[in-house]
């Protein structure tokens, strides 16, 4: 039963009207792509081609390695320059390929070349979307493809598409959405080809009603498709929040969403399936929105991808004041960089500026409130995971849920005493992972540091 | 070095409310009732409201550098104690008296336990309570003697209530003897009683401010006041005499423990079942040490011996985190 909605959360609107009228406006960088191998939750890609290799916009540069991991695609044509250790939007360093930028951009032969995927068979179309090297765009960055191979293909019953831009201030899905809605249902219909017995949903906030009317609209003829309008409240578009309110069903940290007979994809990766498999055009580009009020001209932009986010700002007329923080994402969930000197990965939907930070605010002794476990949307108990986190006690924190956090920032957000709840709930999860010896990001770090020392 | 970015984990964003803008409520929320006290009561209240608040606040500042803490910035906290603490004295209370219960509150209740957030009774109520048991004589004191005709500066030094010459028994104490009381003048606030106590109309004026400003919510109120209710009904001896019921609830410290003492923060149950608990059972005991016992009052005792049960409510109704409430129908 879908029921809209979610319990806890936080109302969030601010921002968005900074860029939500303006059209994407393309981008053509100048300088140097960068190309993390890491650019997806799973294993790093492994490059294909070496130092001095002259390759073509659409060529397939790193290669998945492994079950778990995805395609690089290059996004310009120019001369591979290196492959060496690059600061990643993840503030990681991370192996890359450096592309120097010929100017060209010639592209790949049979780029763009129309096919009809009602005639393609499952495996091709589950192949074209592995190659064209997609992942979730709205953040995550799963891989589509392992995404949209469950173990069973009958059992999935709902293909959702997430239209639902919870993070304040980005609007890059939205003008996706209000632009090409096209290739948003195409998508959706090409993964419907995969899974005969779902229904079709485009979940939509009520902030956006002339993009629930565009969908309305494309979709008036379609029996298997259904446009959902779902309350405006963040963390709406996180996946679990999405499934409970257009199914009611209900999942833990511990399932998958084909586990509940869902499959769900972000808008902008649905259009990317589209033109992947009916137009043969892989994951090169994405929009970005570059925003904030230090910001002088906020818009989104359509940018290769390997693009430096210094370019971006450049393009968006620079800074008008020195901005004190800068985020990469969401104000939510983004991470806070100090140089701009990154590139836009497959995964990263913003670049925000912001004169003031919010956040440099000092802790003081908790209230017992209870605001951050009324906004929890996991019904957990922020204020008292948090007190375990820091007193190392990992066995009480796993009795108390704390494995279950999504991260969503609602506690730190509303927390009148702001305390960075959040912050040491996330870093404990890792820990007691990395304890676990689960291959995961904290662990890697940890590798990492060791390796260092 | 103004160039550099700040660096921080997620979110970016804070929710502008903090600690000291809900104090900041709360006091404002108090200040009906403070100036029907002094109203009631004369000037005295007024000087009992500042020997509590300073005496809080000094205690709090003084104990902070002794222990080389960091001094809480204006954090309103000490404050809301002292003006609770005020409210719910007599006004004949002699200042020393009234300073000791503010020293007391911060030092003994809340500071040595760890300061704001870590006291696990409410210090308010810990120090009347803690002066009640010292001093019960002058803590009981509420009536003062009459002034056949006032001059403005007697009304302004003694009060209202001395003048009109309501002052006598508290409406408790006529309900305890078997006698009707005087609704109406209870619900305005023209009887005796501690400085705050009085006026259910201004209590509720200030309440209704903290439920607009989502300040606290009135599960507990009501849950307490309910539960008193009906075991007053039950166990009252008067069925549904309304003039019984209502005189016990407008009547004694029973609306300012309810709305603004039991809804503490720090001393009450998170979960929304915890609350509903925590409200019923100080509705109970209330009723058990009014109704049954011998004394008249019984609500600071409730209070306190509910918010020792806090941690274990807490810890009884702690929600199932979302999706593994239970395995419905095996995996779907």
């Amino acid at each position: 039963m879908a029921r809209m909605s979610f319990k806890g959360g936080i109302r969030l609107e601010e921002g968005k009207e900074l860029t939500k009228d303006l059209p994407v406006t393309d981008l053509l960088p100048k300088g140097d792509l960068v190309f993390p191998l890491s650019q997806h939750i799973g294993a790093p890609a492994k490059a294909v081609v070496s130092k001095g290799d002259k390759v073509l916009a659409g060529q397939v540069i790193a290669e998945a390695d492994g079950m778990v991991s995805a395609n690089i695609i290059s996004s310009i044509s120019g001369t591979v320059k290196a492959i060496e250790r690059r600061l990643t939007p993840a503030g990681k360093m991370e192996e890359s390929i450096v592309i120097a930028n010929d100017n060209m951009n010639t592209v790949i032969d049979n780029y763009g070349q129309k096919r009809d995927y009602m005639k393609m068979s499952k495996d091709k179309i589950r192949e074209a979307v592995k190659e064209a090297g997609i992942v979730g765009l709205g953040g995550a960055g799963f891989p589509t493809h392992v995404k949209l191979s469950p173990k069973n293909d009958s059992k999935i019953d709902y293909v959702i598409v997430n239209g639902a831009e919870c993070e304040p201030y980005i609007t890059s899905d939205y003008r996706l959405m209000m632009e090409e809605p096209e290739s948003v249902v195409e998508g959706l219909k090409i993964v419907l080809r995969l899974f005969e017995n779902a229904k079709g949903v485009i979940a939509v906030e009520d902030n956006k009603p002339d993009v629930i009317e565009k969908f309305k609209e494309l979709t008036a003829g379609e029996p298997r498709i259904e446009v959902l309008s779902l309350k405006t409240k963040y963390p709406q578009g996180g996946e679990r929040q999405l499934i409970y309110a257009v199914t009611g069903r209900k999942l833990n940290s511990k399932k998958l969403p084909a586990d509940v007979g869902c499959i769900v994809n972000n808008a902008a990766t649905a259009a990317a399936i589209y033109k992947a498999v009916a137009r043969s055009m892989p994951l090169t580009h994405r929009i970005v929105t570059v925003t904030g009020d230090a910001v002088a001209e906020p818009r989104n932009f359509r940018v290769p991808i390997g693009t430096s986010f210094s370019e971006l700002a450049e393009a968006a007329g620079g800074f008008k004041v020195q901005p004190k923080k800068l985020i990469i994402g969401g104000p939510m969930m983004g991470n806070a960089m100090f140089t701009l000197d990154i590139p836009v990965t497959k995964m990263t939907n913003a670049l925000i500026a912001f004169v003031k930070d919010d956040a440099a605010v000092q802790e003081t002794a908790c209230i017992s409130c209870g605001r951050c476990y009324f906004k929890c949307p996991l019904n957990l108990m922020p204020m008292k995971l948090q007190v375990l986190g820091l007193n190392n006690e990992d066995d009480k924190f796993v009795e108390m849920d704390g494995m279950e956090c999504c991260g969503c920032g609602c506690c730190s957000y509303i927390c009148p005493a702001n305390r960075s709840l959040t912050q040491t709930i996330v870093q404990t999860k890792q820990r007691i992972l990395a304890k676990k010896n689960v291959p995961h990001e904290a662990y890697e770090l940890h590798k990492e540091h060791a390796a260092n020392e | 070095m103004s160039d550099l970015y700040n660096v921080s984990a997620a979110p970016h964003l804070r929710y502008p409310t903090k600690t000291n803008t809900i104090m900041r409520d709360v006091i404002i929320a108090l200040i009906p009732a403070s100036l029907f006290g002094i109203y009631n009561f004369g000037l005295r209240a007024l000087l009992v409201i500042l020997t509590t608040v300073l005496s809080c606040t000094v205690t709090e500042y003084v104990y902070c550098r002794l222990m080389k803490k960091q001094v809480n910035p204006w954090d309103y906290s000490d404050i809301v104690t002292g003006l609770l603490l005020a409210l719910n004295l007599p006004a004949s209370i002699p200042m020393w008296m009234a300073a000791l219960g503010g020293v007391f509150a911060i030092l003994i209740a809340k500071m040595v336990f760890g300061g704001l957030g870590q006291n696990f009774i409410n210090p308010a109520l810990a120090a009347r309570v803690f002066l009640f048991i010292s001093f019960p004589g002058r803590m009981s004191a509420f009536a003062l003697e009459k002034i056949a005709s006032p001059t403005t500066k007697e009304l302004l030094r003694h009060g209202a209530l001395v003048i009109d010459g309501v002052s006598g028994a508290t409406p408790l104490g006529q309900i305890k003897a078997g006698e009707t009381v005087n609704l109406m003048k209870m619900f305005i606030g023209n009887i005796g009683g501690t400085i705050g106590e009085t006026s259910a109309l201004a209590l509720l004026i200030g309440a209704a401010y903290l439920f607009y400003r989502k300040v606290i919510t009135p599960i507990i109120p009501l849950s307490y006041i309910l539960s008193f209710a009906v075991f007053a009904i039950i166990f009252g001896g008067h069925g549904f005499d309304a003039n019984y019921i209502l005189g016990h609830i407008l009547g004694g410290g029973l609306l300012l423990g309810a709305l603004f003492m039991a809804t503490d923060y720090v001393t009450s149950p998170i979960t929304l079942k915890g609350q509903v608990i925590f409200g019923v059972f100080i509705g109970i005991m209330t009723g058990i040490f009014r109704i049954i016992g011998t004394g008249v009052e019984g609500v600071s005792y409730s209070i306190l011996l509910g918010n020792l049960l806090v941690p274990l409510i807490d810890n009884l109704t702690r929600p199932k985190a979302f999706g593994k409430e239970r395995v419905k129908n095996g995996k779907k």
